[in-house]
């Protein structure tokens, strides 16, 4: 994984145009936040292998990046993406990581489930 | 001395950062230690400094790390309960219990270490060491291992008084703290605050996981 190029997360993006796909979407401030007093709340959320399609997906920003995928009846929002990867596996793997390399955000796409 | 240690937490670092001098020390005794770990840390937002595994990745490098931290501290034998990071306190606690229940009643531990409910922070910590606790209430009274509580929230001094149980672990904090290094992806962020040297440790964190470990011992 390395930084985001974005004319090649576009063009990942555009493979997974209006076909059924697996997504993965969190965000995090880390289980401790509030322990170790980084922050008032400790809040995160993930979805791991939401069933979607969409019909448009499109990167926006000059870094860090948003993504939007715009669903039949609804919308998938990420931002604070800064790094990408696409495995070997052919999944469309997105980060934001904080500048201590810690993982706040992460937006992921695939054709077939994620591991759980 | 024991006869067989338990130690029942959820995530791969747990055994290291919290009671790995202890482990360390009942190894080098000739206890044999057990350890089961809930998951495999699947959602953890530390990926090493600089950072160096994805979401997709982490859960085969923390598998990695942690059969090096238990070979460094002497654990015989690691279970994988095959669970998943941050969803341990919605499962059905019966079952997790079942499975618990079953791995004592085939080892027989006289002593099992495990996070005490309620204290621990992470709500995987403390879901897990309330169903600890549910598996040992289930034997009978004549067959129970002690259980040493580990846990660090702000209030739990206040709450439980100190902990009866101080184990000075300073003849194994080299082994501890290799098993730390161990735990890169984690401990780069956590520990060594991706700051050069990994050999050493901040000094208010020597101070804090290098001299001693302590525990409550939790009645049933």
């Amino acid at each position: 994984m390395g930084p985001i190029d974005k004319s090649a997360v576009q063009a990942a993006l555009d493979r997974f145009l209006n076909r059924e796909v697996y997504l993965h979407l969190e965000t995090t401030n880390g289980a401790y936040a509030v322990h170790f007093h980084e922050s008032k709340m400790t809040v995160g959320a993930y979805i791991r292998n939401g069933r979607i399609s969409f019909s448009r997906g499109l990167i926006a920003g000059d870094g860090p990046y948003r993504v939007g995928l715009k669903l039949e009846l609804g919308w998938v929002y990420a931002e604070g993406l800064t790094d990408f990867e696409v495995d070997k596996e052919d999944r469309l793997l997105l980060a934001g990581h904080d500048e201590m390399g810690r993982l706040a955000v992460a937006l992921e796409l695939s054709a077939s489930p994620f591991e759980i | 001395m024991e006869r067989h240690v338990l130690v029942v937490l959820p995530h791969p670092d747990d055994e290291t950062f919290g009671c790995g001098g202890t482990i360390a020390l009942f190894a080098r005794s000739g206890v044999p230690v057990t350890y089961v770990c809930g998951t495999l840390g699947e959602m953890g937002r530390n990926m090493g400094k600089p950072f160096f595994a994805t979401r997709e990745s982490l859960p085969h490098v923390r598998e990695a790390e942690l059969a090096e931290a238990c070979e460094v501290l002497g654990i015989k034998q690691l279970i994988k309960l095959g669970l998943r990071d941050k969803t341990i306190e919605f499962e059905d606690p019966e079952r997790v219990a079942d499975r618990l229940e079953q791995i004592m009643r085939e080892i027989r531990p006289s002593l099992v270490i495990t996070h005490y409910p309620g204290y621990a922070v992470h709500p995987d910590h403390n879901a897990f060491g309330a169903i600890t606790m549910r598996a040992v209430a289930r034997l009978a009274q004549n067959e129970r291992p002690k259980v040493w509580a580990h846990g660090f929230a702000n209030l739990a001094q206040a709450d439980l008084g100190p902990q009866d149980i101080v184990n000075d672990i300073s003849e194994v904090a080299e082994i501890k703290l290799a098993a730390v290094r161990a735990h890169g992806s984690q401990s780069q962020v956590m520990i060594f605050r991706g700051g050069g040297n990994q050999n050493a440790m901040p000094e208010d964190l020597v101070n804090r996981f290098l001299k001693r470990e302590s525990f409550w011992t939790y009645r049933f």
